[in-house]
């Protein structure tokens, strides 16, 4: 099977799995760059990377294949989407530019770029094919394992060394150490009251007749919406739903109709009664 | 089909993550866009070891892969540590050598 995939010649199967999925796969690519929230654009790119893993298993790299999968769609997007919910939230992405017209001649340097890579694989002289079918012939993964631990067993080696350091990096960076000693219970209740905050707990969202939902704001006696009922989360999200106008205004119909009706019903009686 | 059209598309897909790292703001996003072109680099390689017939493309790309897991972890732990002291993922803000 190994011996026939990845052949030199490629199987109309293959073709239509190519355009088809090689489409999805830079609709991904530019949904990743132009998406304006961060989470579409993870998203985006891990379709994307998927859409790599298959074409990866495609041309005969099955352990790849694999890794992709596991490795960069498993841990490392999953990662991004773990620092995306904890910095992303409230951080808006600024869209004004801070050098004039940096986005046009970005993209025209990207439009040069890919326009002179294009043609310089278009102008080598990619005609002869081996395919992969006697390098497979005792399995895709020991073959790989052959080469690691034979040619490359020195880079192996270093490999180890960089992701002992990337994990001591990442340990050192994220670490804080505390410099003073932690606020006790006691402290921080008298600073809440010599500062005069707020000393009960925040009041309730929703508007307890009709909502109660958190993302609806409590009303004060007045009508007007309190800020302090909703989390400050939500607000930076922007997904406050704001009923006090609404309500005023249903209020305000209802009022309208039951004295309509009232007027109706009113002059039914009086027209029964003559 | 051609299997140069892989190539064709790596190249297209590197493209598209460099124009994105250079148009982009978001620091986390710009990342993206990094690993973007990572994994056309890696698409490159795993067809020319088809092309060649060897599986030394292959290993190259596992190793790729290996660094860019490395490159994540540290570059998300200090976007994660400018996050703290600016409030800011924006890669403009960091402009100061001071956090």
């Amino acid at each position: 099977m190994s011996a026939f995939a990845a052949a030199s010649a490629t199987s109309t199967g293959e073709a239509v799995q190519f355009w088809v999925l090689g489409t999805v796969a830079v609709l991904g690519a530019l949904a990743t760059v132009l998406m304006k929230k961060s989470v579409h654009s993870a998203l985006s790119l891990a379709a994307t990377m998927i859409i790599l893993a298959v074409f990866y298993l495609a041309n005969g790299a099955y352990f790849l294949g694999v890794v992709q999968v596991v490795v960069y769609t498993g841990a490392i997007m999953m990662l991004f989407l773990f620092v995306v919910m904890l910095v992303g939230v409230t951080a808006a992405d600024s869209l004004k530019e801070t050098i004039r017209g940096q986005r046009w001649l970005a993209a025209g340097c990207g439009l040069g770029f890919g326009i002179l890579l294009v043609a310089g694989i278009g102008n080598a002289s990619l005609r002869h094919f081996n395919g992969l079918g006697q390098a497979n012939s005792g399995g895709n993964v020991q073959g790989l394992a052959a080469l690691i631990f034979t040619k490359y067993v020195f880079a192996f080696e270093i490999t180890g060394a960089l992701l002992i350091t990337a994990a001591v990096g990442a340990m050192v960076l994220t670490h804080r150490e505390r410099a003073e000693r932690a606020a006790t219970q006691r402290e921080r209740s008298e600073a809440r009251v010599r500062e005069g905050k707020q000393l009960p707990p925040l009041p309730a969202p929703g508007v307890y007749a009709r909502h109660n939902a958190v993302d609806i704001p409590g009303l004060l006696p007045d009508g007007t919406p309190s800020e302090l009922t909703v989390s400050p989360t939500l607000r930076a999200r922007g997904q406050i739903r704001d009923v006090s106008g609404e309500a005023l205004a249903e209020l305000a119909a209802l009022e309208q109709r039951s004295g309509d009706w009232l007027e109706q019903g009113h002059g039914d009686t009086k027209g029964a009664a003559k | 089909m051609n299997p140069v059209n892989y190539l064709y598309l790596a190249a297209l897909l590197f493209t598209i993550g460099a124009a994105g790292v250079l148009i982009r703001r978001n620091a986390i996003v710009v990342f993206m866009c990094v690993e973007l072109m990572l994994n056309a680099c890696n698409l490159a390689f795993v067809t020319f070891s088809r092309m060649h017939g060897n599986l030394d493309g292959q290993i190259i790309a596992f190793f790729t892969m290996v660094v860019a897991a490395a490159e994540v972890v540290v570059g998300l732990a200090i976007i994660m540590t400018i996050f703290r002291s600016r409030h800011s993922a924006s890669v403009d803000d960091a402009s100061l050598l001071k956090l």
